[in-house]
């Protein structure tokens, strides 16, 4: 038996011009893999915008149109309204956005899109800043981190502000499907790809995406910090299937200082700052799982 | 008046697979695989973020023209048979 546990077929082309051991590169392939050539993508300014390279160079074996930062809510709206004129309807619109072109800038027309109900999928690759711009701190960067815009410093001006929680942010917009995807654990990727592509109505993904400059790590340890994070429940996998939780991949319960230690954006931590971290992120867990265990 | 979509502006549209783009010279590592320690497990190429692995007969074949050397494969192969060297300066 062939031990490939993934579609062996690849809807990426080698030659894309993100950073080696880019996770955002994984979060795509993966995605692909899931949904398939049927598939067609509207991508805002973020890293994934400049992956296909110089033109005329493109980096997907399926089309992928450029929108404005803010607006990957409304420009997926208009390709599945264009699509449905046509009576084309096994294609797949998906909105691919980085963090801060999904809980900042873009979150209003994500919002419309979601409240439209429009049958589309969006997914968020959450490197957890503005990684194209020079790592600068989004809405979705951690308590704790490191930015170019919270540069630590002899004042130790660390990001002092929670990441903003987007999954419960959707899940309030009543969708029937939202999950959380890790580039660690590509065969629960795909299968939720899948899942998420079958169901009708606006779907969401958020998927935690490894940045090596952004994070400050070694490019070699973009799968593994990505496994940390779940075996740490920094980022626990799970999916809300109309309104009921289900965690679809139980961490290790590692401590949290596993995952925070190979990467330098939180070298300037004190114990007492890693303590707190620890506690914020055994409570949320506990809430996912008390969640769990009432609706399951 | 109406005003159809044949009437909005030709755009520019890129149709050349990013294959042209020759990303290997960004490498400083190369990985090199010792295939007779292999175990066929395939992470290597599940885990690479540029498709530079194909798989023959469940062994990897990376293709040096576009890996970028970011270590991934090296670092999740259980068996260890992948080493990261250093690129010789030409
Ligand atoms: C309206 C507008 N404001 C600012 C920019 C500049 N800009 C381009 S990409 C980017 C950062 C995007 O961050 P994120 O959405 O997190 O994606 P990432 O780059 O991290 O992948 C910014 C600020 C822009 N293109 N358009
Ligand atoms: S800056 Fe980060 S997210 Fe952007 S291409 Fe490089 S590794 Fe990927
Ligand atoms: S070093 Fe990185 S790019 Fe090269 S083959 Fe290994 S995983 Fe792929
Ligand atoms: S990860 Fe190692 S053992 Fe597994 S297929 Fe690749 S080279 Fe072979
Ligand atoms: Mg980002």
């Amino acid at each position: 038996m062939s031990p490939v546990t993934i579609p062996e077929v690849e809807h990426a082309y080698p030659g894309s011009t993100g950073c080696p051991g880019c996770g955002a590169n994984l979060v795509m392939r993966y995605l692909l893999k899931g949904l398939g050539e049927r598939t067609i993508l509207t991508i805002p300014a973020c890293c994934w915008a400049v992956m296909p390279g110089y033109w005329p160079s493109h980096c997907l074996k399926v089309p992928m149109v450029y929108c404005a930062f803010e607006a990957t809510g409304a420009s997926l709206s208009g390709m599945r309204a264009a699509l449905d004129m046509k009576g084309v309807e096994d294609v797949t619109v998906v909105g691919f956005a980085g963090d801060g072109g999904t809980v900042d800038i873009g979150l209003q027309a994500l919002s419309g899109a979601a409240e439209r109900e429009t049958d589309a999928l969006y997914v968020m690759y959450d490197n957890e800043a503005y990684m194209n711009t020079g790592i600068q701190r989004s809405g979705a960067t951690p308590w704790g981190a490191w930015t170019a815009t919270t540069p630590v410093g002899p004042s130790r001006d660390y990001k002092r502000e929670p990441k903003k929680d987007i999954m419960s942010i959707m899940e309030a917009h009543g969708i029937p499907y939202a999950a959380t995807v890790s580039v660690a654990h590509p065969e629960d990727f795909v299968k939720k790809a899948k899942k998420a592509k079958d169901v009708r109505g606006f779907k969401f993904i958020h998927a935690l995406s490894p940045c090596p400059p952004g994070w400050k790590m070694n490019p070699m340890k973009t799968v593994e910090v990505a496994r940390l994070a779940v075996d740490t429940n920094v980022f626990p996998l799970y999916e809300i299937e109309n309104g009921r939780v289900r965690i679809t991949k139980k961490g290790k319960g590692l401590p949290i200082k596993d995952y925070l230690s190979i990467q330098r954006r939180f070298g300037h931590l004190t114990e007492e700052e890693v303590k707190r971290m620890q506690e914020s992120v055994d409570s949320s867990f506990k809430a996912l799982e008390q969640r769990e265990a009432r609706e399951g | 008046m109406s005003r159809s979509y044949e009437d909005i502006p030709l755009t520019p549209i890129s149709d050349t697979p990013s294959t042209m783009n020759m990303t290997g010279l960004w490498r400083v590592f190369r990985p090199v695989v010792d295939l007779d320690k292999c175990k066929k497990c395939t992470l290597c190429w599940k885990f690479c973020p540029d498709a530079a692995i194909v798989l023959v007969d469940g062994k990897p074949k990376i293709d040096l023209r576009y890996c970028k050397g970011c270590g991934i494969c090296a670092n999740e192969c259980l068996a260890e048979c992948i080493i990261m060297v250093k690129e010789e300066a030409e």
